[in-house]
């Protein structure tokens, strides 16, 4: 064992010093190589942690939103049906929402109204659930925190992207045109926290009764509604029934969301795989070229080597090394170039592909999300094409004949 | 189909090592067809030279294998969001009516490709390439097996949907169904199990250290480490997993493998596999022991195979015992269903 390990030291001692004999040809190869890398890192890190970041923020999301749908569209929610849900077995709490979209032509950008949990006067029975993680140690992230501000009539509480696009801040007025036509001048209590800006850029906070005189809703309609419900496995049995009892209400489970929102994800970051893989292509072709591109030096050393009492085996040993050797440096310098690039940078070269646009967009930063997964995928990606292309020209070099290697000597 | 990023690697996986092996496998045919040591024809001369190759190839393969092997069922464990009523690998499994059978075919093959690479490499040590042909028997009989996993998986990834109501482990490993394998096993009586296990563990290992101290009982070692390795896989989903998972009811194999548990699962699996594939090989290479250019050499290295697969199979045990002992969970009396 001793003397195999020995062997392989030797070799490896060898081939570092003919790979740096000649550095030009292999930091060519090298730099492509890890380039090659860090753009299919950098696609992955960003998918799996922009999925990571959903699932974190929907874990804390109810675990049923009951819509009604009329002619296939979304309308407003009679409160009447309320008692209906209240009544199927296994659901703790109902809590309607009032939320809707603003467009504000002055920047063309849309904001999301949203009345926060028992701020409706419609209802005054509404009670805060404490919604469960049933996902164990993980944290779950409120959707917003208020920073303290407090909400009463008249006033506003604005998510950050708001507060940078229309350059305003606390106690700022700020004007809204109702659904008569009448303006509403609404003073704004704060500004949320900037760590949950992922999903509360656009959000603004508004008191029930502001946002029924806003849109024109009357007392008896909300939005939609949300449904906890104690038993996890009980949730889809609990939809079914609302869906029975009511049929013109759609009920959304929670993991219908966090699902699509996985599917979405990793559609993208497949397509960009999929476009990436012709440059992997490329890569090949050239990894291909260099390897079999022997120059005439490097076949009278190979000739020599075989003079000297060197096996084809042990040349394809020094190889292997050699592949390896160029193959595990470009891969690590590509991953922590991508982590830098994806985590530190925010991504800047694929940020338009992956995140979408609009004129309201939240400026986050990712959490560091890396795991195991991730790194197989991508060595599998990049070192298993490089190696494959690589076999058959480090084969031919190996068995060159050491007589006719010397002889043409046409350096 | 489901376009992730892993399904690509996969299937990546799947195709590059089915290309190889048909390379390998074309030129396999030939040595099989025109091998003659004794004749100095250039036929012959390139075809010594493309054993290299070959040989290389193949090793590159087999790792593959057994990579892509770990690779399936971890991809299999991240695509469980997609399914409804999916909880870990066994539910995504069983997404379709390939998955299973992919896996079972994966295992199989990384097992015959261990022993390939050892027979490939005994064959190494013998000046006259002593067992050159039934080398490429076996690397010939490999290869459809290796195709048929290529076409399975890629009818696995590419007829999977998501949103299929799958079962998810807890249901499909559970003791409350009757019908079906895994609830089969999973039925079996955990504390008899042990003895089962515990008893097995202790016949092999004698018999592996009889062998590696007298050179006897070569066969029926290697037919006990077959044994080990069946019956291993059977107590994970028996009792083992109960003791990691610390949950008298929960009888999954996959979910060993997750973070959650430390990545605990691949280190069984890897040391049960090495232990498979080094206690077959000793099998595999008794029949040879007498061939005029192995004498030297070949005793010595069987008794090697022995010994790694008797110490891979210690440290599994070992392994084991310490979950068993360390896990909060006890097993005091049968609970019936």
């Amino acid at each position: 064992m001793t003397h195999w390990i020995e062997k392989q030291r030797y070799i490896i001692d060898f081939t570092l010093s003919s790979l740096l004999r000649r550095k030009v040809k292999n930091f060519g190869l090298l730099a492509l190589y890890t380039l090659i890398v860090f753009i299919l890192a950098s696609t992955m890190f960003f998918t799996y942690a922009i999925k990571k970041e959903a699932a974190l923020i929907l874990n804390g999301a109810p675990e049923i939103v009951v819509q009604k749908i009329v002619a296939g569209r979304h309308d407003l929610f009679p409160l009447a049906y309320v008692e209906t849900i209240k009544n199927i077995r296994g659901v703790a709490s109902v809590e309607s929402r009032l939320w809707g979209y603003y467009y504000d032509s002055l920047v063309s950008a849309n904001y999301t109204l949203l009345t926060p949990p028992g701020n409706d006067a419609a209802k005054p029975s509404a009670k805060t659930t404490v919604v469960e993680n049933d996902s164990g140690g993980e944290a779950v992230k409120p959707l917003f925190e208020l920073n303290g501000a407090k909400l009463e009539p008249g006033t506003l509480i604005i998510g950050n992207g708001i507060a940078r696009l229309r350059a305003i801040g606390k106690d700022d007025y700020m004007p809204f045109r109702a659904f008569d036509g009448k303006v509403l001048n609404f003073r704004i209590a704060g500004v949320l926290s900037s760590q949950s800006e992922l999903v509360s850029s656009d959000l603004m906070l508004i008191t029930g009764e502001d946002f029924r005189k806003l849109f024109g809703i009357d007392n008896s309609h909300v939005t939609d509604l949300t449904v906890v419900v104690n038993n996890p496995s009980e949730v889809a049995m609990v939809a079914s029934k609302i869906k029975k009892h009511l049929p013109d209400a759609r009920p959304i489970i929670r993991d219908e969301i966090l699902r699509t929102y996985d599917s979405i994800f990793n559609w993208r970051g497949g397509m960009m795989i999929v476009i990436f893989s012709a440059a992997v292509l490329a890569f090949v072709i050239f990894a291909w070229d260099k390897a079999s591109g022997l120059s005439a030096g490097e076949r009278r050393e190979i000739g020599i080597l075989k003079a000297v009492g060197w096996e084809t085996s042990d040349v394809i040993q020094m190889k292997f090394w050699e592949g390896a050797m160029i193959s595990l440096t470009a891969f690590f310098t590509g991953v922590i170039l991508a982590y830098i690039h994806v985590f530190f940078t925010g991504s800047i070269v694929f940020e338009p592909a992956l995140k979408g646009w609009s004129s309201l967009y939240p400026n986050f930063e990712l959490t560091p999300f890396v795991n195991l997964e991730q790194l197989t995928t991508l060595f599998f990606l990049t070192v298993v094409p490089y190696t494959v292309a690589t076999i058959v020209p480090i084969w031919r070099a190996a068995t060159i004949d050491p007589d006719s290697a010397m002889r043409f000597t046409g350096e | 189909m489901i376009l992730h990023p892993t399904v690509i690697a996969n299937l990546l996986a799947a195709y590059v090592g089915s290309g190889m092996v048909l390379y390998a496998v074309f030129y396999g045919v030939q040595i099989l067809r025109h091998w003659d040591i004794q004749s100095g024809h250039e036929v012959q001369l390139v075809l010594e030279r493309k054993t290299y190759l070959i040989s290389t190839l193949l090793s590159y393969v087999f790792g593959l294998q057994l990579l892509s092997l770990f690779l399936f069922i971890f991809t299999a464990d991240s695509l469980t969001p997609l399914f409804v009523g999916a909880m870990c690998a066994a539910g995504t499994l069983n997404v379709d009516g390939f998955g299973y059978p992919t896996l079972v075919l994966k295992i199989f093959n990384f097992i015959v490709a261990g022993l390939w690479l050892v027979l490939n490499y005994a064959d190494n040590q013998g000046y006259d390439y002593p067992l050159i042909k039934k080398k490429y028997l076996l690397l010939a009989c490999v290869t459809p097996f290796i195709l048929l996993e290529a076409v399975l998986e890629s009818a696995y990834f590419l007829s999977m949907k998501a949103d299929v109501i799958t079962s998810c482990c807890g249901s499909l490993f559970s003791s409350e169904r009757v019908t079906g394998i895994g609830s089969e096993i999973a039925s079996l009586p955990a504390l008899s199990m042990m003895w089962v296990f515990y008893s097995t563990v202790s016949c092999t290992l004698l018999c592996g250290i009889f062998f590696y101290l007298k050179g006897l009982g070569g066969y029926l070692y290697a037919a006990l480490s077959l044994l080990m390795f069946i019956v291993s896989l059977v107590s994970i989903v028996s009792f083992i997993s109960l003791y990691i998972y610390e949950l008298p009811t929960h009888h999954c194999p996959f979910c060993i493998i997750m973070e959650e548990y430390s990545y605990i699962g691949y280190l069984l699996y890897l040391l049960l596999f090495g232990a498979v594939v080094s206690g077959l090989g000793v099998g595999a290479l008794l029949p040879f022991r007498q061939v005029e250019s192995l004498q030297a050499m070949l005793g010595g290295f069987i008794r090697k195979l022995a010994l790694a697969s008797v110490i891979l199979f210690a440290v599994f045990t070992a392994l084991v015992s310490y979950e068993i002992v360390s896990s909060s969970l006890v097993i005091a009396y049968e609970v019936v269903y």
